[in-house]
């Protein structure tokens, strides 16, 4: 008992200096700037004293470390300051933009998973068989295309050449701002608000950038799937089932499966937070208005505290599901003590 | 030749240090020569890499030649793979952007393995809170999605290529230094680093002399499949424009402007599509044969 907590006592520490790098690395990009902040928000030709001034309100003449633990207690606020090209709050643009982000992320978690595992146990069943070797070079070549290169040929093929595809974006413009957000995920909102064409209207403009990312993330759940089960298929008690004369469908299902379950949990939880950065490249490509593009928008602008909060968010999402991942395992998986 | 080459290489009872490594080494190639995929991998690295260095050479037009008349011109026997928005020859251009790729990658690897090895190495072999501190700073480089961190690291130094490896490197590192580290472990109890102590090496002829060199095939393999990733954020990064500027011909950056008119003139993005495409395969190619010939746990 002592050593589990002792145990979860050190885990928690551990989180703790992750987040307190995470801040420091933040804080250290948003103060290297290419532009000079106190320059971009009074302008060029302003006086000596004017700069100087703005420079003192903006607390940019304190010394680093002071600067450092206002940016601090203000992100521990959740206040992120503001952009300097817009004036809007970076809390509550991120808050807007990013359930468009989970709404993609979530979908290409679901459909990676629901074809990748299967894949990968079937892959596993029939080691080294031609079956095995063409879901390898399937999933090797997930991981050697670029999702915007992907993207771009769904595009070329599926919208300017069969015209079966909606075009870029996450709504036709009939459909613009008709439907009242609710939870964010635009395709639950569509059904909340009862509205069956703009839900066929969202769900087709899902189609592409789903697929692409769940091909991106397919190819790494497949091949954990496939290296956890050769390895539980080595195990002694699989021969013993085998022995026992059960059909190859339930051992594989009912007496493999189980013991690698928690493992592929802990994988799906790091791929979700991959999907994050996939969906930064994906939503340039399908001008999809999520965290993606404001952070590319911003990036391209020079405008770095959308920047950093939005670095941030993703650095801490990252830390929650490492986390969640260990507790995951911690719980759920009694071999590990 | 080859033949003595073989038999010497081969001896089960080599006579000197630098026998040994070589069949070692050549061991290895022998059981990567049976993997096709490893050899197709191979084989498209050592024609791209040869493409990339003699591209003054092989280039038929000046890459940054412009010619208006011609913009956005099919492939034709005078431009193989056509021309783009300022009638730049497509071909000239996937030729030289080979370099900027490459040389991206190389000088990403040559500073991040290094430093990654003495991180891993040294955090392993002494343990304490050295580990403790240099596992921390490993786990916050972690924490982010490396192309985030790049963005945003190329976003506050300056959009470019010098910063772009920059960026890279400083988010490449951790999982060398996480491997090195691993394998460290596995050795520094073992008999003989304990013999290499009792004889009075220092820590530092330990760690670099005889703990090191065992971690270095593992951190190749790592390197190998490394590499497809690097060069996709690479080119992920010119694609946003923050890597690569126009008008290098650096792939990701030729995409970004192909991106415009691909619906019509989809031969200008085709191009350097594949050519990320291709080169990144075969380095996974590559990678993943080297990992079943290199790591033990497989065997």
């Amino acid at each position: 008992m002592i050593r589990r907590l002792k145990s979860l006592g050190s885990q928690f520490g551990s989180v703790l200096a992750t987040l307190f790098g995470l801040s420091v690395v933040t804080f250290m990009i948003g103060r290297v700037m290419p532009v000079d902040p106190v320059i971009a928000a009074v302008g060029d030709n302003a006086s000596q004293e004017v700069v100087a001034k703005a420079r003192a309100a903006m607390g940019l003449d304190e010394p680093l470390i002071v600067q450092y633990w206002h940016y601090l207690t203000q992100v521990l606020h959740g206040d992120f300051g503001q952009s300097v090209l817009t004036h809007n709050e970076v809390a509550s643009d991120i808050a807007h933009y990013f359930p468009a982000t989970m709404e993609l992320a979530t979908y290409a978690l679901i459909i990676a998973t629901v074809i990748g595992v299967p894949l990968g146990i079937w892959a596993a069943v029939r080691q080294d068989s031609l079956t095995d070797q063409i879901i390898r070079v399937i999933c090797l070549a997930g991981h050697s295309v670029p999702v915007f290169v992907l993207a771009l040929l769904a595009l070329i093929i599926f919208y300017a050449g069969l015209g079966i595809a909606p075009g870029p974006g996450r709504q036709g413009i009939i459909y613009q701002d008709m439907i009242t957000p609710v939870t964010g995920f635009l395709t639950i909102d569509c059904l909340y608000a009862g509205d069956w064409d703009a839900f066929r209207d969202a769900v087709a403009h899902l189609v592409l950038p789903v697929s692409i990312l769940s091909y991106f993330s397919l190819a790494y759940i497949t091949r954990m799937t496939r290296a956890f089960m050769l390895d539980a298929l080595r195990g002694e008690f699989i021969v013993a089932a085998r022995a026992k004369g059960l059909s190859a469908r339930k051992v594989v299902l009912n007496h493999a499966f189980p013991t690698i379950a928690v493992q592929l949990l802990t994988v799906l939880a790091l791929t979700y937070a991959g999907l994050l950065e996939g969906a930064v490249v994906t939503e340039t490509v399908f001008a999809w208005p999520g965290l993606g593009l404001y952070l590319t928008k911003a990036l391209m602008n020079g405008d770095m505290n959308p920047v950093v909060g939005c670095t941030l968010l993703i650095g801490l999402i990252y830390v929650a599901l490492n986390l969640l991942a260990d507790i995951l395992y911690r719980v759920f998986d009694p071999r590990v003590s | 030749m080859l033949t003595t080459f073989r038999t010497w290489a081969l001896d089960d009872t080599p006579t000197s240090r630098r026998q040994a490594a070589w069949g070692r080494r050549y061991r290895i190639w022998l059981a990567l020569r049976r993997n096709p995929l490893a050899m197709i991998g191979l084989a498209i690295v050592i024609f791209f890499g040869g493409l990339a260095i003699l591209a003054p050479l092989l280039a038929p037009w000046d890459p940054a030649a412009q010619d208006l008349a011609h913009r956005l011109a099919r492939p034709s026997a005078a431009h193989w793979l056509g021309t783009d928005e300022l009638g730049r020859d497509i071909l000239s251009r996937i030729l030289y952007g080979g370099r900027v790729t490459l040389g991206m990658v190389i000088s990403i690897v040559i500073v991040v393995a290094p430093v990654g090895l003495v991180v891993g190495c040294v955090a392993g072999y002494f343990g304490g809170w050295i580990d403790t501190v240099l596992m921390r700073v490993t786990d916050v480089f972690l924490s982010f999605p490396r192309l985030i961190l790049a963005l945003a690291l190329v976003a506050a130094l300056h959009p470019g290529v010098q910063s772009a490896i920059v960026a890279i490197a400083l988010t490449a590192w951790p999982p060398y230094a996480r491997i090195a580290r691993a394998e460290t472990l596995t050795v520094r109890s073992s008999d003989f680093i304990a013999a290499c102590r009792l004889a009075g090496a220092s820590p530092r002829r330990v760690v670099f002399r005889h703990i090191m060199p065992l971690c270095v095939p593992s951190v190749i393999v790592r390197v190998t499949l490394d590499m497809s990733s690097i060069i996709i954020t690479a080119a992920s990064l010119g694609f946003l424009g923050m890597g690569a500027q126009p008008p290098s011909p650096e792939w990701g950056a030729m995409l970004a402007i192909a991106k415009r008119f691909m619906l019509q003139e989809w031969w200008v993005a085709l191009s350097p599509a594949m050519a990320i495409l291709l080169v990144s395969l075969a380095f996974n190619f590559l990678g993943d044969g080297l990992r079943d010939v290199l790591d033990p746990k497989q065997n």
